[in-house]
């Protein structure tokens, strides 16, 4: 049961026009997945830039409130900087250079959106809270993560500037390398459950256990989806696309205001989408943590159900995106050339060594 | 491939790509231009353009009486405007032949390494965010931030100063000065640990770093490179022992030298590893002076008048970035004839060319921070 079934169940209910019915079914979880995109930047760098204040010995926002609460003086405090910052975003000037190619360069910021946007439809926040669940789930998850370099590559190359394109094209190498390791592991619970859709994958983790501690194997394949997730969203240290020290702001550099918040928007939603899926695939989906040990008797303790279930994936996710910042305000960049080597000479090969094992494990346990 | 019947690349005309880093560019240090002839993401050539933060400084010296250029050469390195004073003032005694009292020598070198110590944590923090990590900058302004407290303690001042002067120093050192220089170094040294965990073993530091634009001994002395960037190329000089002038030849310490501990000697890596070391040891010799400082007037030996006689004069220094020089000539008067500056800074920038050749972009800043250039020092 997906969420635009129940939509549609509950419209038919209702006697209304089929296409008013359609439209329906397309324009509300179209309009909660936005919304769920804004709460989310919202509250990530909000996170981001306490949890770097923390690790950098520092505050961080202290004074911007929301209707008059400012949060106290302690470490919650500024909780409504990241909202004035959206407003101040959608209020700036938007720039445009003149020997840009100004169609390409509007085009791109939302190509770059839709792209994230999409791939939300296929990622799931709970058992039931799946906007549609097609039976090629993670194949179509893989198939939308990739259409955002088309706007990167457009984004660097219409803006005109030299620092924009070196930018567009790290970023074309980086993310359609990355894709390859992504595939590859996302075959892992493809191999084991037998199916390609949400529900099978965490079907058969519940029933038998987390695939991260299934074998050996998939463990691996966890730590190579997720780092080459983190290359996937351009972060740090796979941040090259855009890296601050060199290429001033990379693709974006000639971006501004409402444009450049879009392309915020999706850096922050493709972390969310990629924390969601390494959640899903290898962290046991919506299944409650407290199953693993079986110290507690009866089934009522487990902390299951729907809501739970959207607790749990939402709290895997969190941890997963709180690493992500984690390593951002640890580790240095790598050079080109070395994630290049880290992709294809290290991942790629491990990855398919890893497939071969895990059907050998598979055949054999 | 390249002999493929099927792609004929011959008649392709390829030309490299000009990018021009600066003078605003994050990672530049100031106002320092990059023209850097680029194909893909490799450096055929690079020239670096000076001569925006230009002051005429030098120029200026011929116009003011001696006193009056020490506050010019604080604004010099503005990161290290203790050394630069400090320079200064000893290329004048040189001139006038002074003896200068014992405390006030102590006094010097106390806060010519207390300016060291700020400049090089200044260095790592900024290697770091050049790098991409932005932590190690926070950090490390903390430090230096106690210094400038202690600076601002002693002189009023927390940038340019305006303390050594030419036979002693401007003030004498505040009653607590000195308790609160051990306190901050108390805390300061077990701290330093963190720098090794958070970059120096840092596997993808080190991958950064590690072999890129190595620096040959030979290569190194011909350009006339000086300082931490010298010494880790192998050359084991420092005018602290080299010739030592001050204090410095009472003090034990020691000067540390690139080993290629991690990669070749004289690369990225060694030249951070320098620096950071020579933290080590400028807190060795500030514990030293601390512990013996003499008893006396700072004001003791100061000039009514500066009038040197007619010749000339040169004298070296070792700041934190090198040697730094003072070739200053007097015709008799109280306004030097001519006051030149040897830029370490400077002779050091001259080899990035040299270094980032054949380098990819992300190299040059590498390359371009290990150097620790400071662009009011070039260009004067």
């Amino acid at each position: 049961m997906s969420f635009v079934d129940i939509i549609i169940n509950l419209l038919s209910s209702l006697e209304l026009n089929y296409t008013l019915t359609l439209l329906l079914a397309v324009v509300i979880p179209g309009l909660i997945i936005f919304l769920l995109m804004t709460v989310n930047a919202i509250v990530a760098v909000y996170m981001e830039r306490k949890i770097s204040a923390f690790m950098q010995d520092r505050l961080g926002p202290m004074e911007v409130g929301i209707f008059g609460f400012k949060g106290g003086k302690k470490f919650w405090g500024g909780i409504g900087q990241t909202i004035a910052d959206a407003v101040k975003l959608l209020a700036k000037e938007d720039i445009i250079p003149k020997d840009a190619d100004k169609f390409m360069m509007i085009l791109a910021p939302f190509i770059i959106f839709i792209a994230s946007f999409i791939t939300f439809v296929g990622v799931p926040l709970s058992e039931n809270f799946l906007i549609s669940n097609f039976n090629i789930g993670v194949l179509y998850i893989l198939a939308m993560g990739s259409v955002g370099v088309i706007g990167i590559i457009l984004a660097g190359w219409a803006s005109n500037n030299k620092w924009s394109l070196y930018g567009a094209m790290r970023a074309a190498a980086q993310i359609i390398s990355y894709e390859i390791p992504i595939g590859l592991t996302l075959l892992l619970p493809v191999i084991i459950s037998g199916g390609l859709d949400v529900h099978s994958i965490v079907d058969w983790q519940l029933e038998n256990r987390w695939l991260i501690i299934h074998s050996p194997f998939t463990f691996i394949g966890f730590f190579i989806f997720f780092v080459s997730g983190i290359a996937e969203t351009n972060r740090v240290p796979f941040d090259i696309p855009e890296s601050e020290s060199e290429l001033v702001a990379g693709w974006m550099t000639e971006y501004s205001g409402f444009r450049w918040s879009l392309f915020f928007l999706s850096e922050y939603t493709n972390m969310l989408i990629i924390s969601l899926v390494a959640s899903f695939v290898f962290l046991g989906g919506w299944g409650s943590p407290l199953t693993l040990f079986n110290i507690i008797p009866g089934d009522y303790m487990y902390l299951d159900g729907p809501m739970w279930g959207l607790f749990w994936l939402l709290s895997k996710a969190v941890v997963l995106i709180f690493v992500m910042m984690w390593f951002r305000w640890t580790f240095p960049r790598l050079r080109v050339d070395q994630l290049m080597y880290l992709c294809w000479k290290v991942f790629i090969p491990f990855s398919i060594a890893n497939m071969l094992f895990v059907g050998m494990w598979e055949v054999l346990f | 491939m390249s002999d493929s019947k099927l792609i004929d690349n011959s008649n392709i005309n390829t030309e490299d790509m000009v990018l021009n880093m600066g003078p605003q560019h994050p990672s530049t240090h100031g106002v320092l231009r990059l023209k850097i002839h680029t194909d893909g993401e490799v450096v055929s050539k690079i020239e670096p353009i000076i001569g925006y933060l230009h002051r005429c400084f030098e120029k200026h010296s011929e116009n003011l009486t001696y006193e009056q250029v020490i506050p010019f050469t604080d604004r010099c390195d503005y990161l290290s405007s203790m050394h630069m004073t400090h320079a200064y003032s000893m290329a004048v005694e040189k001139m006038l032949d002074l003896e200068i009292p014992e405390r006030v020598e102590y006094i010097r070198v106390i806060t010519a390494e207390l300016q060291r110590i700020a400049s090089h944590v200044f260095f790592i923090g900024v290697f770091g965010l050049d790098l991409g990590a932005i932590t190690p900058v926070t950090w490390m302004f903390k430090d230096r931030e106690r210094i400038i407290d202690l600076f601002e303690m002693l002189t009023g001042a927390r940038l340019l100063y305006n303390y050594v002067w030419p036979g002693g120093v401007s003030h004498d050192i505040p009653e607590k000065f000195v308790q609160r220089t051990k306190e901050f170094l108390d805390e300061f040294e077990p701290k330093l640990v963190e720098i090794d965990q958070l970059l120096s073993t840092n596997k993808i530091f080190i991958e950064r770093t590690a072999d890129v634009g190595v620096l040959d001994k030979d290569i190194a002395i011909n350009y006339g490179v000086s300082g931490p960037t010298l010494r880790a190329s192998g050359v084991d000089f420092d005018l602290r022992k080299k010739e030592p002038y001050s204090i410095y030849d009472k003090l034990d310490f020691e000067v540390p030298v690139g080993k290629g501990e991690m990669g070749t000697v004289g690369d990225s890596w060694d030249r951070y590893n320098v620096r950071y070391l020579e933290i080590k040891e400028s807190i060795k010799i500030l514990r030293q002076c601390l512990d013996s400082i003499p008893e006396g007037d700072v004001h003791e030996a100061l000039p009514r008048k500066i009038r040197p006689k007619k010749g000339t004069i040169y004298s070296r220094y070792e700041s934190s970035r090198g040697d730094v020089g003072f070739y200053i000539k007097s015709d008799g008067k109280n306004i030097p004839s001519r006051v030149k500056m040897r830029s370490p800074a400077f002779s050091n920038l001259c080899i990035l060319p040299y270094l980032s050749e054949g380098w990819m972009i992300s190299d040059v800043i590498t390359i371009l921070g290990s150097l620790d250039i400071v662009l009011g020092e070039i260009d004067r």
